[in-house]
C-alpha cells in the first residue's frame, strides 16, 4: 500500500435526520501522507472539528471511505494508541473532579506498551517543562484553578508525554500569549523530526497554517474547496473563500475593518 | 466541598430542613428504645399527664405508637429510596451515556412504568400478596415502582454530558465504558442524584402511609408505622368519636418530615444549580 496515513474518499458526515439534516463534512476527499504537516482551515462551522474527529475515529463517517494507513478504522483502542488529539475547548477538555496530574497520567491507559510508574512521571515532567510549565505549580492543581492557556498547555502537554504517531490538533494555541505559541510550535517541530510525526493542524489562522504546514486544504461549508502548498495558496488563491479568508488576516499597514 | 457547606449553612431554608430532619431521624432511632409505655387498657383515654397523646383503641400510649411508627416509616421511606435511586441512577446512566439502541430500550421500559400507574400495582401487589406483609417488602415494592421517573431525568444529564469534550479525551486516554460512567459522568450528577435521593426518600414515606391508611400496609407485631396508626383510627371510627389524637398526630408527623425533606431539596438546589446560586 502506499506510505498515506489517512486515506479519504468522498466521506459525508450528517447530524439529524429528516428536514433538520445538517450536513457537516459533504464527500471530501483527501490523502495525507506519512510525516506530512497539513492544516485544514475554514471559518467557524465549515466542519473542520467534525473532519478531525472523523480521523480520530470518533466519528463514523456516512458515507464514503476513510482509511488510516491503507484500513479503515475497527478498532478504536488501536488507532488512538498512535492516533492522538488536542481538543479545541481547553475548559471542557478535563475531569473537574480530578487532579491536572493525575488526569495526564490517566492519558498513558492507551498506551500497549505502559511504561513504569516511574517512567511515566518523569514523561509527565518533561511533557510539562515543553509546555512552560512548571511541574510543582499544578502538583495538586484542579482544572478549574488554571486558565484557559494554562489547560491548552496542559492538553499539549498530554500529547507530548504520549509522543503518538500521528496528532490532530484542533486550534492548539488558540489561548496561548504570541510567545507560548512560538515555543510549543517549535516544540512540535522538534517532535515532529524526532518521531516523524505526521501531524494534522485544524485552525481557522491561515498565518499560521502558512508558516508550519507541508500543505493546506481550505474548507468552506463542509467541503474543501482548495489544497495545496502553503506558498501558492497564498500567492495564488484560487478559490473565492481563500481570498476572503486571506483578505480578513488583520494587518497593522492596512485598514481592516472598513469604518 | 467545604465551601458547599458553607453556602447550604447561609441557606435558612435548609437550617430549617436539616433540623426537623435530625430531630425526626433521633426521636425515630433513638425514640423507640428510650421511651416505652404499658399498655393501661383503656381505650381512647383523653391526653393527659400520663399519657401526653392518650391512648388508642386498645390502651397503648400513642407516644410510644408514634415513635416506634416514625422509627418505622423512616425505614421505609429510606429503603425504598435507596432501590429507586439506585435502579433509576443505574438505568439513566446506561441509557443516557450509550445512547442508540440501548437507549431507545432502557426509555421505553422506562415510560412503560411510568405509564402503569404505581400506586395501583402498590395496591394490587399488597392486597394479594398471600400473608405476612413485611415492612421490608413495602419498602421493596414502592423502591420498584417509583424508579422510572429518576431513570428519566438521570437520562437527560447524562446525554448531556455524553458529548462533552472530556468524555471524548477520556475514551482517546482509553477508559473503559465503565470507567467513563463512574468516573466522568456520576461525579457531575452526584449533587443531582443526591436530591433525587431526598425526594425518593419523602415520596416513598408518603406512599408508605397512603398504603397503609388504606389498610393494605405492613402487618405482624412491631410493623406499626405512621400509616397504620391513621388506619387503625380510621377504623376505630375515631374522627366520628372526635379521638383527634387518634389522627392529628400522626398525620403531622407525617407532613413534618415529608416538609423537612422538601425543604432539603430546594434548598440544595440553591446552591448545586449554578443558575439558581445567589
Amino acid at each position: 500500500m502506499s506510505s498515506n496515513i489517512f486515506s479519504a474518499k468522498k466521506i459525508s458526515k450528517f447530524f439529524g435526520h429528516g428536514k433538520k439534516t445538517v450536513c457537516a463534512v459533504n464527500e471530501v476527499s483527501f490523502d495525507i501522507a506519512d510525516g506530512e504537516i497539513v492544516s485544514i482551515v475554514g471559518g467557524s462551522g465549515c466542519g473542520k472539528s467534525v473532519l478531525a474527529k472523523i480521523m480520530l475515529g470518533l466519528y463514523k463517517p456516512n458515507g464514503g471511505e476513510f482509511l488510516y494507513k491503507g484500513k479503515p478504522i475497527t478498532n478504536t483502542r488501536d488507532h488512538w494508541n498512535e492516533v492522538q488529539s488536542v481538543f479545541q475547548d481547553p475548559f471542557g477538555c478535563f475531569n473537574q473532579f480530578f487532579s491536572i496530574r493525575a488526569q495526564l497520567k490517566d492519558a498513558f491507559g492507551i498506551l500497549k506498551n505502559k511504561p513504569s510508574k516511574q517512567e511515566i512521571e518523569q514523561r509527565v515532567d518533561e511533557a510539562l517543562l515543553a509546555v512552560n510549565v512548571k511541574p510543582a505549580d499544578i502538583e495538586g492543581k484542579y482544572p478549574f484553578e488554571l486558565s484557559g492557556g494554562q489547560m491548552q498547555r496542559m492538553l499539549l502537554a498530554r500529547i507530548f508525554a504520549l509522543k503518538p504517531k500521528v496528532l490532530i490538533a484542533d486550534e492548539p494555541t488558540s489561548m496561548v500569549d504570541a510567545c507560548v505559541r512560538a515555543n510549543i510550535l517549535d516544540y512540535l517541530m522538534k517532535l515532529k523530526v524526532e518521531l516523524g510525526m505526521t501531524i494534522i493542524f485544524i485552525t481557522h489562522d491561515i498565518g499560521l497554517a502558512y508558516y508550519v504546514s507541508d500543505r493546506i486544504f481550505i474548507m468552506h461549508d463542509a467541503k474543501i474547496v482548495e489544497a495545496g502548498d502553503p506558498a501558492e495558496v497564498t500567492q495564488n488563491p484560487q478559490s473565492p473563500h481563500t481570498i476572503k479568508l486571506l483578505e480578513d488576516i488583520p494587518d497593522i499597514n492596512r485598514e481592516w475593518i472598513k469604518k | 466541598m467545604l465551601k458547599l457547606l458553607r453556602n447550604l449553612i447561609k441557606e435558612p431554608m435548609f437550617v430549617i430542613g436539616m433540623s426537623l430532619f435530625l430531630i425526626t431521624m433521633i426521636a425515630g432511632l433513638l425514640g423507640p428504645s428510650l421511651y416505652t409505655a404499658s399498655p393501661n387498657g383503656m381505650s381512647y383515654a383523653r391526653p393527659s399527664a400520663e399519657y401526653w397523646l392518650g391512648t388508642d383503641n386498645l390502651g397503648h400510649d400513642y407516644v410510644a405508637l408514634l415513635l416506634r411508627g416514625l422509627q418505622n416509616s423512616l425505614y421505609v421511606g429510606f429503603m425504598a429510596g435507596i432501590i429507586a435511586t439506585t435502579i433509576g441512577t443505574l438505568v439513566g446512566l446506561f441509557a443516557g451515556f450509550k445512547g442508540g439502541l440501548v437507549d431507545d430500550i432502557l426509555t421505553m421500559f422506562t415510560n412503560l412504568f411510568i405509564v402503569i400507574p404505581s400506586f395501583v400495582v402498590l395496591v394490587l401487589v399488597s392486597a394479594s400478596w398471600p400473608e405476612g406483609r413485611s415492612l421490608t417488602l413495602i419498602a421493596v415494592l414502592i423502591g420498584l415502582t417509583t424508579w422510572p421517573w429518576t431513570a428519566r431525568s438521570v437520562r437527560a444529564q447524562a446525554a448531556s454530558l455524553r458529548g462533552r469534550d472530556h468524555i471524548s479525551l477520556a475514551r482517546i486516554n482509553g477508559a473503559t465504558n465503565l470507567q467513563i460512567i463512574f468516573k466522568h459522568i456520576l461525579p457531575y450528577l452526584a449533587s443531582y442524584v443526591f436530591m433525587v435521593f431526598i425526594m425518593q426518600v419523602a415520596s416513598g414515606i408518603l406512599s408508605e402511609s397512603a398504603i397503609s391508611m388504606i389498610g393494605l400496609g405492613p402487618i405482624g407485631e412491631g410493623s406499626t408505622s405512621l400509616g397504620v396508626i391513621l388506619n387503625t383510627a380510621k377504623n376505630n371510627s375515631a374522627i366520628t368519636y372526635g379521638y383527634w389524637w387518634g389522627i392529628f398526630p400522626a398525620a403531622i408527623v407525617i407532613t413534618m418530615i415529608v416538609f423537612a425533606l422538601y425543604l432539603l431539596n430546594n434548598s440544595m438546589e440553591g446552591v448545586f444549580n449554578p443558575r439558581l446560586r445567589k
